[in-house]
């Protein structure tokens, strides 16, 4: 365990460019760093990744590891594991951190039980506690009804953070760091999954997760043409249409609009819920945002709990004299 | 095709969040009054997942199960819904592990089971949000592993896995054995029959204890622990929601549109 040092953050990249996870791992593993007096390292896996290592250390890393291959081009189980396993392995990291997204999710328990220490997943708090310097894991459970906070004295002390939990660094070219090549040593033989095809489901407008105004439909919306009108508003005030998850399960919506616990994470300025209950797994991908606005006819309805200002009543008339006061005043 | 899955019994995550009370003392979940326990939503599917490949090839389905006060009517759900066994790791001796310990005791038991092709998990127990005891089995088994599945179709000798990713799917091909975790995406599972209530309940459960498998009791439940939780508490809900009103519906309406122009959320 003396020997394990430093934090290293898994730097995802999407488009050549550092994800917004990536900049959010090094904003969080900065102030972890700092406050063990140790380095933070950014761990960079893909096929052509080096060129961003500088903007790593812009956001804040003082050393970037490499590995390079072009087997490692798209996240597979099997070929990013040993990858983490062999530089967690060479660097001894004291915390290894990477992000409660599609890779991270899949990555991180397997990582762990490879490397036979611990994780503690879609974390929204990691501090160091002040006596022990170990880490302190902060973690919903219950689908957001309680929080636990773990501590592990497996080593390296893994976590992954949820998705806007973390603040980036403000970027600044003019940080130092160092840049490590490291050999991915892969053998191919060993990826045992292959991938046939990847189906993406078309955007319209905006996206969701970087909307400023989100409206989103719940159970009361009671089918796919309540979405349309949702959808229309969402134009007219350059939003974007979320959903809880009984209309993605009803196939009213794409599964890929459900915000909350096992799917969207947003954090927009506006967040308006529509027919949706407040369940703690809908809260967890929407209680980041600003601002939330309940619409629902049950005045007991949870939302309103979370909510900055409500309606009771009926959405079917209350969102058509919405859209038209709000026409009127936008024009 | 012989399937193996892992469900857990777990406190009804759909309970209204007001009945949500936790006993700070002893950093515990006080179970909520008059709603029983259910089997954890996306274990559900697996076992869904797991009779949608037994009603196309044929096969036989090995649930099991591990934890404390098991109640028979819920863990035997699986039974009731076409799966054919039920082997319970029901012995205080597994109780509070965290995901390694618990990976720990189901992978010795699926060893224990034998003969196998897929093993089904759900994608997270609805209770600790952890979604890491499949990844967790498979890594000590030496199992390839698909996470997130909505649709798994199997074929001679492989299964075809469509894999869900934030933006659509995947469609991931990999080689039998192989663990698979199942998401909620995958449909609504089938409702128990009357007849396959009947079989269950004359159906009596396996129960192995921590000498009936190959591992090392330091490696499970409380003693197998890697990770030690330091404090169990209900975050503090701030902030009073302010209602717009109106002479009716309409009204009301119009006036949140005006309150949120007015604080330039608009
Ligand atoms: C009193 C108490 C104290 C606890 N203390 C700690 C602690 O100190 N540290 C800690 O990390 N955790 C602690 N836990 C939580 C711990 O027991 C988790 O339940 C355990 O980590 C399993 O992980 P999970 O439920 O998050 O499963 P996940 O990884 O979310 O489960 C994924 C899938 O694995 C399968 N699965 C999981 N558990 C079972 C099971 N029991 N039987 C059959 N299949 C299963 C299911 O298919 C499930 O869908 C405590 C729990 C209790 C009740
Ligand atoms: C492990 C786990 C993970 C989950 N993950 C997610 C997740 O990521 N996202 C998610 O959303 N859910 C998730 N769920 C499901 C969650 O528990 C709830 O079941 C779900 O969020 C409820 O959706 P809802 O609010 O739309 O429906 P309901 O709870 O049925 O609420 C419908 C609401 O609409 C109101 N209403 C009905 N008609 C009208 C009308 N005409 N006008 C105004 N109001 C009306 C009702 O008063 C009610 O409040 C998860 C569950 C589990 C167990």
């Amino acid at each position: 365990m003396a020997d394990n040092k430093g934090v290293l953050i898994l730097a995802e990249v999407v488009d050549g460019k550092l994800a917004a996870i990536a900049t959010e791992l090094l904003g969080v593993g900065r102030k972890l760093a700092d406050d063990l007096g140790e380095e933070l390292g950014a761990l960079l896996v893909g096929s052509e990744v080096s060129g961003i290592a500088q903007e790593a250390i812009a956001f804040g890393a003082d050393k970037v590891y490499v590995v390079e291959a072009p087997a490692l081009k798209d996240y597979r189980t099997d070929s990013y594991v040993p990858v983490v396993e062999k530089v967690a392995k060479e660097v001894m990291p004291k915390i290894l951190l990477m992000g409660q997204n599609s890779v991270g999710r899949d990555l991180a328990p397997r990582a762990a039980f490879r490397l036979e220490t611990s994780v503690s997943t879609d974390c929204v708090e990691l501090a160091i506690d002040a006596d022990s310097k170990q880490l302190l894991m902060t973690k919903p459970v219950y689908g957001g009804n309680a929080r636990a906070i773990y501590t592990t004295e497996s080593m390296p002390q893994m976590a992954t953070l949820r998705v806007k939990a973390g603040e980036p660094l403000e970027r600044d070219d003019a940080r130092k760091g160092e840049v490590v090549n490291i050999d991915a040593g892969l053998d191919e033989s060993a990826i045992r999954t292959t991938v046939k095809d990847t189906v993406l489901e078309e955007i319209k407008g905006i996206k969701l997760e970087d909307a400023n105004i989100v409206i989103s439909g719940g159970r009361g919306i009671g089918g796919p043409e309540g979405f349309q009108e949702l959808e229309e508003l969402a134009r007219m005030l350059k939003g974007a249409v979320g959903a809880s998850r009984p209309p993605c399960d009803s196939g009213w919506v794409p599964d890929t609009i459900q915000v909350g616990l096992t799917g969207k994470i947003v954090s927009p300025d506006l967040y308006i819920a529509v027919a949706i209950s407040g369940s703690s797994q809908h809260l967890a991908g929407c209680g980041g945002s600003k601002n939330i606005v309940a619409i629902n006819r049950d005045p007991e309805a949870n939302i309103f709990k979370e909510a900055a200002y409500g309606v009771v009543g009926d959405w079917k008339k209350i969102i058509p004299a919405f859209k038209e006061k709000a026409k009127g005043l936008l024009a | 095709m012989n399937m193996i899955v892992c469900v857990k019994q777990v406190i009804d995550p759909e309970a209204p969040p007001a009945s949500f009370k936790i006993d700070a003392a002893t950093n515990s979940v006080v179970p909520p009054a008059g709603v029983p326990p259910v089997i954890s939503p996306f274990d559900e599917q697996a076992i869904e997942a797991a009779l949608r490949i037994k009603d196309a090839k044929g096969g036989k389905i090995t649930v099991i199960s591990l934890g404390t006060g098991l109640l028979r009517d819920v863990v035997k759900k699986p039974l009731s819904m076409g799966a054919d066994e039920l082997i319970l790791l029901e012995d205080p001796a597994f109780d509070g592990g965290d995901s390694w310990s618990t990976a720990a005791a189901l992978a010795a038991a699926i060893k224990k089971v034998g003969e196998f092709d897929i093993v089904f998990c759900g994608r997270q127990a609805a209770d600790w949000d952890s979604g890491q005891v499949g990844s967790g089995i498979a890594e000590i088994l030496g199992l390839p592993s698909v996470t997130l599945a909505k649709k798994v179709e199997v074929g001679d000798s492989k299964v075809t896995v469509e894999r869900v990713i934030p933006d659509g799917y995947e469609v991931v091909e990999v080689g039998l054995p192989a663990l698979i975790t199942v998401s909620n995406e995958l449909g609504e599972p089938r409702y128990a029959t009357i007849k396959g209530i009947m079989s269950a309940k004359r159906k009596e459960p396996i129960i192995w204890a921590p000498a009936d498998l190959e591992i090392d009791t330091a490696q499970i439940g409380a003693a197998g622990r890697r990770v030690k939780m330091l404090r169990l508490f209900q975050p503090v809900r701030e902030g009073a929601c302010e209602i717009i009103e109106g002479e009716d519906e309409a009204d009301a309406g119009a006036n949140l549109a005006a309150k949120l122009a007015e604080v330039k959320l608009l």
